[in-house]
């Protein structure tokens, strides 16, 4: 839009856009105020949370967080979450790969079908198998066990249209050249396929990690046991457990987004993708 | 060239094996199910008898699903779009800038998304405390006293409403501004060369160019928000649930609380038929994307 100062009226349409700068910067401070208060409130004793209204603590203190890691379920949460979120992402993935790959590459019978299948979970709402899907793991003894909690959560089928996507885009001639050298199948998947292109499958592994990690309601359904619960449940019940101690439960909340604001943090960029090739959108 | 054909079928096996395992198991088999017991009076775990159509002839007639369906509607209203019009809104905003800028002011939309629900509810809830929530300080001059959001049915779904709005989005943000990046540079400076307004680039250039891209994230946001639990749970815990009941809320209600697999089940396949109607259009967008 620099093409507007062109043109006399140069020092108002200036202004306009300083204008609009600087309420885009404050509409951005705005929509981040609610985190910055958690992030000061958690650094704050609790007695103060409810006196201080200072934008900085002014007796600052690591407290809260002390409290969460030594003294409650926080660190069994932890790691029952990246148990869970690390085994989604890995089996979600692969999975997908090679399930896109065998329906863009491959002929067999079956394969209509198979899209049919993927296309019918991507149109049907996961929450409306709730019930069955704990009918199902409570049958099998897995409720309150990690295996529990991941499999309903393996159903990703935007990965594996993405997947089936990018293999179709990929030119037919490196498969011919390597199948004439005798490559296998798996070969040519995990040694020419996917490396064409790291970054899709680094994509989806973070946007799957960082789903999983989120999810809700399976896994509070799946975990009703303290020491199985995952953080995103837990943190929902320190409530009760801390009191009305909103420095403590601050502290909790921002140990429990840790993990996926570092993930998005360190990869802004594949995150950004993952959203168009999900979309269908080009970025 | 006929073992080459056998070595593909058998590669293919093993390719959609685990696929075919998982699907079968936690969503084909489920949804089967699913169906096959809405018409039994089931509990949760165990059998129950075939009961015909009676569970969704009741259902038709029960006030909370008539409740549930409704505040499901509602904020869907609240949501879809309004949440569209602040991301595009935003999504313009943010394409004005350039560089560590915009990057710095694209992080601070974004950031909300990746959260978990519950630490949205934990944030949230603190900023409503009643007594000590930094936005009593706006909500004090606007209604004459503080209020306690949560428990006072008129302010509950807008107020879960505009917290969803805050924590989803960053997705259509960037959808927008994937969109906004493919409309050519040389439309606008040729439009601004003929002495179009601001205005006028918005309304002949972005606009028109845009709605695409419009369409895609409104269908996305329906559907995402017909689904709507976490919040509304979270929020109404302790208070009377009955009045803000949405519908997966009552699936969890009946199945878990008073243990009615089928009639929970009947409720999943009303929401589960109202889903797919919806994302039936959303895949026929999407592949009239891909065709182009």
């Amino acid at each position: 839009m620099t093409a507007l100062s062109a043109g006399h009226p140069t020092r108002r349409i200036d202004l306009a856009g300083v204008l609009l700068t600087l309420l885009t910067l404050i509409a951005a401070a705005i929509w981040f105020l609610p985190i910055y208060w958690a992030l000061v409130t958690s650094l704050r004793f609790d007695a103060d949370t409810v006196r201080e209204f200072s934008p900085w603590p002014s007796n600052p203190t690591l407290q809260g967080y002390i409290f969460g890691i030594t003294n409650s379920n926080l660190p069994v949460w932890y790691l029952n979450s990246t148990i869970t979120s690390v085994a989604i992402t890995v089996i979600a993935v692969l999975v997908s790969a090679c399930a896109g790959y065998a329906i863009s590459q491959l002929r067999f019978p079956g394969r209509r079908l198979l899209w049919w299948i993927i296309l019918a979970s991507f149109m049907i709402p996961v929450p409306a198998l709730i019930v069955n899907h704990f009918i199902i793991i409570a049958g099998v003894g897995l409720l309150n066990t990690h295996l529990g909690i991941i499999l309903p959560m393996l159903i990703t089928p935007v990965t594996v249209i993405v997947y089936k996507q990018f293999f179709d885009s990929l030119p037919r001639e490196y498969r011919e050249a390597a199948v004439m050298d005798g490559a296998s199948e798996f070969q040519l998947l995990f040694r020419l396929f996917l490396p064409m292109n790291w970054g899709v499958t680094t994509a989806m592994a973070i946007i799957t990690f960082i789903g999983a990690w989120n999810s809700f309601l399976w896994p509070f359904l799946a975990a009703n046991n303290e020491r199985m619960m995952t953080v995103t449940v837990g943190i929902a019940t320190v409530q009760d457990a801390f009191g009305v101690a909103y420095g403590r439960i601050l502290a909790g909340a921002v140990l429990a987004s840790l993990p996926v604001a570092l993930a998005y943090l360190l990869f802004q960029r594949r995150v950004t993708q993952a959203i168009a090739l999900s979309t269908g959108i080009k970025g | 060239m006929l073992t080459d054909r056998r070595k593909e079928l058998i590669a293919a096996l093993v390719l959609i094996t685990p696929f075919l395992v998982i699907y079968g198991w936690m969503f084909v088999w489920p949804t089967i199910q699913m169906v096959t017991i809405s018409f039994t009076n089931a509990p949760l775990i165990g059998k129950g008898d075939w009961i015909g159509l009676d569970n969704y002839r009741a259902l038709l007639a029960d006030p909370v699903f008539h409740t549930a369906l409704w505040n499901t509607s509602y904020f869907v209203i609240l949501t879809v779009v309004p949440g569209t019009a602040v991301a595009l809104l935003i999504a313009l905003m943010v394409s004005r800038l350039r560089g560590w800028l915009q990057s710095l002011v694209l992080a601070l939309f974004f950031l909300p998304f990746i959260l978990p629900v519950t630490v949205v509810y934990v944030i949230w809830d603190w900023l409503t405390n009643v007594r000590f929530g930094l936005l009593q300080g706006v909500i004090e001059p606007l209604a004459g006293r503080n209020v306690n959001v949560w428990r006072t049915l008129p302010w509950f779904m807008p107020g879960v409403a505009l917290i969803t709005i805050w924590w989803t989005n960053g997705f259509s943000i960037l959808l927008f501004l994937a969109g906004l990046r493919n409309i050519p540079r040389d439309l606008y400076e040729a439009a601004s060369l003929d002495g179009a307004t601001r205005w006028q680039l918005f309304t002949r250039i972005t606009w028109p160019l845009i709605w695409p891209v419009t369409v895609l994230c409104l269908t996305i946001q329906l559907i995402l928000q017909l689904k709507i639990f976490d919040q509304v749970y979270l929020f109404a815990q302790g208070g009377r649930t009955r009045s803000t009941m949405v519908m997966v809320q009552y699936i969890y209600e009946t199945a878990f609380q008073r243990n009615q697999g089928g009639y929970a089940a009947t409720v999943a396949v009303m929401l589960f038929i109202i889903v797919a109607i919806f994302s039936v259009l959303q895949f026929q967008l999407l592949r009239m994307r891909g065709a182009r």
